[in-house]
């Protein structure tokens, strides 16, 4: 029915798991199919929205700009993001933002490997704006959220027997099949994320 | 076939099980009560059936759908254009006709949500009171732009119904980030021909050619809570609701910066990457930001954080 194609949703991941996924795939042999990058707890994304602290920008670039910025997470960890002449508005924002600064990205995910064969991921932006303290606190908790969900299905996944599984998550199985990460790793980042912010509420109680 | 003829068609269609008549004696008085005693032919339909009703010792209810034959639906069933229904709903509300040709226009609404309808006058139907409940019967069904409404005709027969019906809301509330906000948002210009409004590319209308646009805001964007995604559609005030900007003010920049287009860069720069919850009604695919409320308060971050520890 639909001639247009879907929107592509924009996940909550915490840097700590997007980083370590590096394996992308594509669902049709079409030039123009999505690429999809694989989250170890099971889920294809292509497309993230970021909420955090920009902490550095730096322009990169040889012949024009090609402006990196860095974004924290409550976790320490850290989104990588790239944005030159054909992101300008992105580019813009980058150069002209002045770090600390909590910051808005909807964006791409992209995998480039190194010269020693290490797979990097990196945001490309769609789209950056400057926000608020609470809208960082939201996104922190909505992607604890939905974290924590994917994290209980992979585990309902790997309770079932695979031998009689035909309730096995497509993309689950995709992520046992291509990475070796404790799915427990991803709960903690979801624990020290939710623990950070009531550090915080009880750092500011006790400055009243 | 005159239209007493369709009417008396259906009439012995609906008790030639039970009574043994004929169309033309099912005919002959409609017309005695519509040519001799000027009633209107739905409530000479009405009496007709009612007549026979008695003879037949049935109640209204044995008649089923009747005999025309169509669907009995509700509004949230119409999905299609050029459908012939019948359809029991309450009258919503009545706009004022913007032409002659039509009598009466205005919303139907049942439990399941509502739809416009249309009466035109030369149907010559009784008049449909506001907050009256009716059974309709043969009503088509049209669609405008994603948007499905029924048409009462001159076969159409109106009962009105004795009762009340709780109209259901078919607004919908969604909530989430705001990711992205489309071409064709901001300060925009639409076509000044009348019941036109289509939004002009490059000064033109794609109906009427060139025109002198009308000055016009409104916001095409995407709400995305990390699972699904909902396009939304602020009109003007919505979209001053929103950004804060009104459309003098859009107006003003847009001649500073000798630009339109500024107006949709700074509404980007004040709302994309906020949360936002919006109620509406939909139409087509997007939900028309009726109320609209940001979420600044934070999320409940204990209640999680209890679920993270125990699993």
């Amino acid at each position: 029915m639909a001639t247009t194609p879907t929107r592509e949703v924009a996940r909550r991941v915490f840097a700590g798991e997007f980083n370590d996924a590096t394996y992308t795939f594509t669902e049709s042999d079409d030039e123009r199919a999505p690429v999809y990058l694989l989250l170890p707890t099971g889920e294809r994304v292509n497309r993230v929205f970021v909420v955090g602290t920009l902490m550095e920008t730096e322009d990169v670039g040889d012949d024009s700009e090609y402006w990196q910025g860095q974004v924290i997470d409550p976790n320490g960890d850290r989104f990588y993001m790239y944005a030159g002449q054909y992101q300008p508005d992105a580019a813009s924002m980058l150069r002209e933002l002045e770090p600390p600064a909590y910051i808005a990205v909807v964006g791409k995910p992209r995998t480039y490997e190194t010269d020693d064969g290490e797979v990097n991921v990196s945001l490309r932006p769609e789209s950056i704006t400057e926000v608020d303290a609470a809208v960082r606190d939201r996104w922190v908790v909505e992607t604890a959220e939905r974290t924590l969900d994917r994290v209980q299905a992979f585990q309902a996944d790997a309770a079932e027997d695979p031998e009689d599984g035909a309730t096995v998550d497509e993309y689950v199985a995709m992520a046992r099949e291509e990475y070796d990460y404790p799915v427990e790793n991803y709960r903690r980042l979801v624990v020290g994320a939710l623990e950070s912010l009531e550090d915080d509420e009880i750092e500011a109680s006790a400055g009243d | 076939m005159t239209d007493l003829r369709t009417h008396a068609t259906e009439i012995h269609e609906q008790f030639s099980d039970q009574l043994d008549l004929s169309v033309d004696d099912v005919e002959e008085r409609l017309e005695t009560l519509v040519e001799e005693y000027k009633v209107p032919v739905s409530e000479a339909r009405r009496s007709v059936v009612n007549t026979y009703l008695d003879e037949a010792g049935m109640d209204r209810d044995d008649l089923g759908g009747g005999g025309s034959g169509n669907e009995q639906v509700q509004v949230a069933d119409v999905d299609a254009p050029e459908e012939w229904v019948d359809i029991t709903a309450k009258v919503v509300e009545l706009w004022d006709p913007r032409s002659d040709a039509v009598a009466q226009v205005g919303l139907l609404g049942d439990e399941t949500g509502r739809i416009k309808f249309t009466k035109w006058s030369k149907s010559d139907l009784s008049e449909l009171e506001e907050g009256a409940v009716y059974h309709l019967r043969n009503v088509v069904t049209d669609e405008y732009q994603g948007r499905f409404s029924v048409k009462l005709n001159r076969t159409t027969v109106i009962e009105e119904r004795d009762e009340d019906i709780e109209v259901g809301d078919d607004d919908v509330t969604v909530e989430g980030a705001l990711v992205d906000i489309q071409s064709g948002s901001g300060l925009i210009k639409r076509c000044p021909e009348e019941e036109c409004t289509r939004v002009l590319q490059n000064g033109r209308c794609s109906e009427h050619g060139e025109v002198e646009g009308e000055f016009d805001l409104r916001i095409k964007g995407v709400l995305d809570d990390g699972e699904d995604v909902h396009e939304v559609l602020f009109d003007q005030d919505a979209t001053e609701e929103l950004t804060g900007i009104t459309l003098e003010a859009a107006k003003e920049m847009a001649m500073d910066a000798l630009d339109t287009s500024v107006v949709a860069d700074e509404m980007r720069a004040d709302v994309l990457g906020q949360y936002y919850r919006v109620t509406g009604p939909t139409f087509g695919r997007y939900v028309l930001v009726d109320e609209l409320e940001t979420l600044t308060e934070p999320a409940d971050a204990e209640a999680v954080l209890i679920k993270a520890r125990s699993i």
